[in-house]
């Protein structure tokens, strides 16, 4: 009796369980299918979020910012064009003058109008010394900035710097809403109002923001009415997101994005990029300083090798700091890999193999360590690739991980696998990585590299106003990185894409090593046209 | 009661000042660079001016001691600070997401204690049974599966696999409106994980007490009685068994914040977790210190919660007298 009354009360439980299952399998799983059939609306998952969405505290300063424009911004192409500017910049004074005429009738998403002094406002909070803006030294260049009446705006710098109009894409604040605030601490980081296609309509920290469509743009209001920016972490959760429908695009790693190339709805796009994986070979230190040794390394790794099996074909090899697409690419430096060359070359120099196989001269053995940031899978499979290609010249490389707190002190005698990789002007990425006064100031220069015939050419190109002057500095550069390999570049990385097939003739430009929203296909999605 | 109250509460305020005292000290005490993780991604292409520059700026430099006080002195004004990594003052940052973490635990706790006393009920009535075991290894099964992990199978069976259940958020991706239907629907798969590693506990708890209370005197007394079999288990055995459960439910409060922790990281919840581990890995002070007080302040509380249910169910225990 009693056996048979529990029985009956487990039979329920039972019951239960399975109505509440099946309950819960009939709830509308459909929430993925009908999340943004329509053209107008756009759902993307990102991997991070950016800090602030205040540009005085360094949203937004390459361009793309969706709430913002810059005096200027860059076309599918990367070259310049006016924006919140009428044209492009006058440039008098032998390239120390920069005059912009503002755009007439632009106003903000509140209503008031574009004027000169919030161009001003905008740069010279930027430059004050009080604003937390991480990137402000990339503006060092302005001496002063001044309005000339409602629509002019003057910029003198300290020197002629050829390079100047492209930094000109920083997004303009209105000097009434920002003004009134502490640049800092305001409100202004998460309620921004600017002049630009999309308006902030919320922001979920952590979890999502999402933009409305600005129908007073300057530009046109955009079609695409509505987007919503996910944040995601994690690569499989992103990619079973956009599987389920509850994204209609994301940024995805090779392999994920390799899932979704027979599915007809989709389409993959692939951005090429300036984001090099690059090796530090630190001047002070002893191996890694020597002009054989550097030169072997750099003959001795296989780039296609790398493409192939780490990136699964996304990407290109770096024969230098600069794209094979770049218009600044020195024709001619690319070169396949000759192990026997690098032999040959560690043999001249005295580098004699011991009975390990591994080099030394004068006693010193041929080895060194190698960092890379913890956790990066792509970092750690180029210094392991790197590793054993060395390690078949006779160089010993030990390779590492380890955070950031623990790399920084020993950057200067160690190696770093480091990524690197600015769009606009060779002058960004360049002048920071290579130029001897910067060695090992903070982040710049991490391998301390010093050659008087980079220097040169480095500030030939940073001050010639004249294009041919300007590729024939960067063309010797390059080629004097192949003479003394202060850095093994390994690997351009392309960014993979994956996104709805519902608009006509999306682009994505030349990206940099950062990539969240304001890259990939969307980068102007002000401009997408949906499909009939 | 009122007086127990009262009393604990007068003795958190030296734990309080303890704690966050300890979170100051071992903050400066951190590896971490709080200048680095205020400049991001930027911060890899700094130059040192920049970097000392927003040292000087963020005040970072100044001995713990002095930024404790001052945070301190400023809270108990209400004034919690500015958390420089989130750009936002930090009762900001808490009131956005408290709402979120306390419904998440909240669901998840009941969840476990409901289901974990009824497993362990059903496994304590035949000790050995094939109900027993099955119940009792899957139990420590789970036990032993880290909590992110459950929440990855989780989000591979029911979102992936069986579509029935989104994979992360608050609401779905697109929609503009929190709505309490989406919440409900996006709350299931990241309570039911977290519910999951906190059942065996109860589970086995349950068991164990229930089990034993079916040896005692008073459990053979009501048989012989001739009590029916439900009567002897669930207002007899069970009532007894349940004692050590309530000493539970106030030490679980910390592994639920912790497993909440990484149950919101995997599903994008935006609860008190995110913020959590950027306010750690930033060095955030002022909100770090928020939060440490706050899960301490959860923590007390739930240990004040398993001492006032044990006074209320246990006879012997005077609330009085604790």
């Amino acid at each position: 009796m009693t056996t048979r009354r529990a029985r009956r009360t487990t039979r329920a439980a039972l019951a239960a369980a399975l109505a509440g299952a099946l309950a819960a399998c009939s709830a509308p799983g459909g929430g993925a299918a009908d999340a943004g059939a329509s053209a107008d609306s756009v759902v993307i998952g990102v991997a991070t979020e950016p800090d602030t969405l205040n540009p005085l505290l360094g949203y937004g300063k390459d361009g793309n910012s969706k709430i913002f424009d810059g005096l200027l911004a860059r076309g599918a192409d990367m070259r310049l064009k006016p924006a919140l500017a009428k044209a492009l910049p006058r440039i008098t004074d032998g390239g120390r003058t920069y005059t912009y005429t503002l755009r007439d009738g632009v106003t903000f998403s509140d209503g008031e109008p574009l004027t000169a002094d919030d161009v001003v406002y905008t740069y010279k909070t930027v430059l004050d010394d009080r604003t937390n803006n991480p990137a402000k030294s990339e503006l060092d260049a302005i001496e002063d900035v001044r309005a000339r009446g409602e629509h002019q705006v003057v910029f003198r710098l300290k020197y002629p710097y050829a390079a100047f109009a492209a930094r000109t894409v920083l997004p303009i604040v209105p000097e009434h809403i920002a003004g009134r605030q502490n640049p800092n601490t305001g409100s202004f980081s998460t309620e921004p109002v600017g002049t630009g296609p999309y308006v902030l309509a919320g922001w979920s920290k952590g979890e999502k923001l999402t933009f409305k469509a600005n129908p007073h743009y300057w530009g046109g209001e955009p079609e695409v009415k509505k987007l919503t920016v996910a944040i995601i972490a994690d690569d499989d959760v992103r990619a079973t997101r956009l599987r389920s429908g509850d994204l209609d695009g994301a940024v995805l790693p090779p392999n994920l994005a390799a899932g979704f190339r027979d599915d007809d709805g989709k389409k993959t796009y692939e951005a090429t990029s300036y984001d090099v994986r690059v090796v530090t070979l630190p001047t002070a230190n002893e191996v890694t300083g020597d002009r054989a040794i550097r030169r072997a390394l750099d003959l001795a790794v296989d780039r296609e090798a790398m493409v192939e099996k780490i990136l699964d074909g996304a990407g290109r090899p770096a024969y230098g700091p600069l794209p094979l697409d770049d218009p600044f690419y020195a024709k001619g430096i690319d070169r396949p890999r000759d192990l026997e060359r690098a032999k040959k070359i560690l043999d001249r120099a005295g580098w004699k193999a011991g009975k390990d196989g591994i080099r030394a001269k004068d006693g010193r053995r041929a080895a060194f360590t190698l960092y890379y940031p913890a956790g990066d899978k792509v970092r750690q499979d180029h210094a392991l690739a790197y590793a054993s290609d060395a390690k078949q010249a006779g160089i010993d490389v030990t390779v590492e991980s380890a955070g950031w707190e623990v790399i920084e002190p020993r950057m200067k005698h160690d190696a770093v696998l480091a990524g690197f990789g600015s769009t606009g002007d060779p002058d960004f990425g360049l002048y920071t990585m290579l130029h001897s006064s910067l060695a090992g100031d903070g982040f710049n220069n991490m391998a301390r590299y010093d050659n008087p015939a980079v220097d040169k050419a480095l500030e030939t190109g940073r001050r010639s106003q004249d294009r041919a002057d300007r590729k024939a500095a960067y063309d010797t550069l390059q080629r004097e990185l192949v003479k003394d390999p202060g850095y093994t570049f390994l690997t351009h990385i392309d960014h993979l894409y994956v996104l709805a097939d519902r608009w006509r003739d999306l682009t994505t430009q030349v990206e940099p090593h950062e990539h969240g929203f304001a890259s990939g296909p969307w980068w102007n999605i002000e401009d997408w046209r949906p499909k009939k | 009661m009122g007086r127990l109250v009262a009393r604990r509460a007068l003795h958190a305020v030296p734990v309080l000042l303890v704690v966050t005292f300890g979170v100051f000290a071992v903050a400066a005490a951190s590896p971490f660079d709080p200048v680095k993780a205020y400049a991001g991604t930027a911060a890899l292409g700094a130059d040192q001016e920049t970097l000392d520059r927003l040292r000087e700026n963020l005040g970072v430099d100044r001995p713990f001691t002095a930024r404790w006080w001052d945070w301190l002195t400023g809270a108990v004004t209400g004034d919690l600070g500015h958390s420089a990594v989130m750009r936002q003052p930090v009762a900001e940052v808490i009131g956005e997401r408290l709402v979120w973490s306390t419904l998440l635990c909240a669901v998840a706790f009941t969840a476990a204690v409901l289901l974990g006393t009824l497993l362990g009920v059903l496994a304590a009535r035949r000790p050995g049974s094939p109900t027993d075991r099955t119940v009792t290894s899957l139990a420590y099964t789970l036990e032993a599966a880290p909590v992110f992990w459950i929440a990855l199978l989780a989000i591979w069976l029911f979102a992936l696999k069986l579509d029935v259940l989104p994979a992360g958020g608050l609401t779905d991706t697109a929609s503009e409106q929190v709505t309490a239907q989406q919440v409900l629907r996006h709350v299931l798969l990241p309570a039911g994980v977290l519910a999951v590693s906190q059942l065996p506990w109860f589970t086995l708890y349950v068991r164990q007490g229930v089990g034993d209370a079916l040896a005692e005197d008073p459990v053979r007394g009501a048989r012989a009685r001739g009590l029916a079999e439900r009567t002897v288990l669930l207002g007899h055995a069970l009532r007894s068994g349940l004692l050590p459960v309530l000493t539970l439910i106030g030490s679980r409060v910390p592994e639920l914040i912790t497993g909440a922790l990484l149950v919101e990281t995997v599903f994008s919840w935006p609860g008190i977790a995110a913020a959590t581990v950027t306010a750690a890995t930033a060095v955030d002070f002022p909100l770090l210190a928020a939060l440490t007080t706050l899960a301490t302040a959860a923590v007390l509380a739930g240990n004040l919660l398993a001492d006032l249910l044990y006074g209320l169910t246990d006879p012997r225990v005077k609330l009085s007298e604790m």
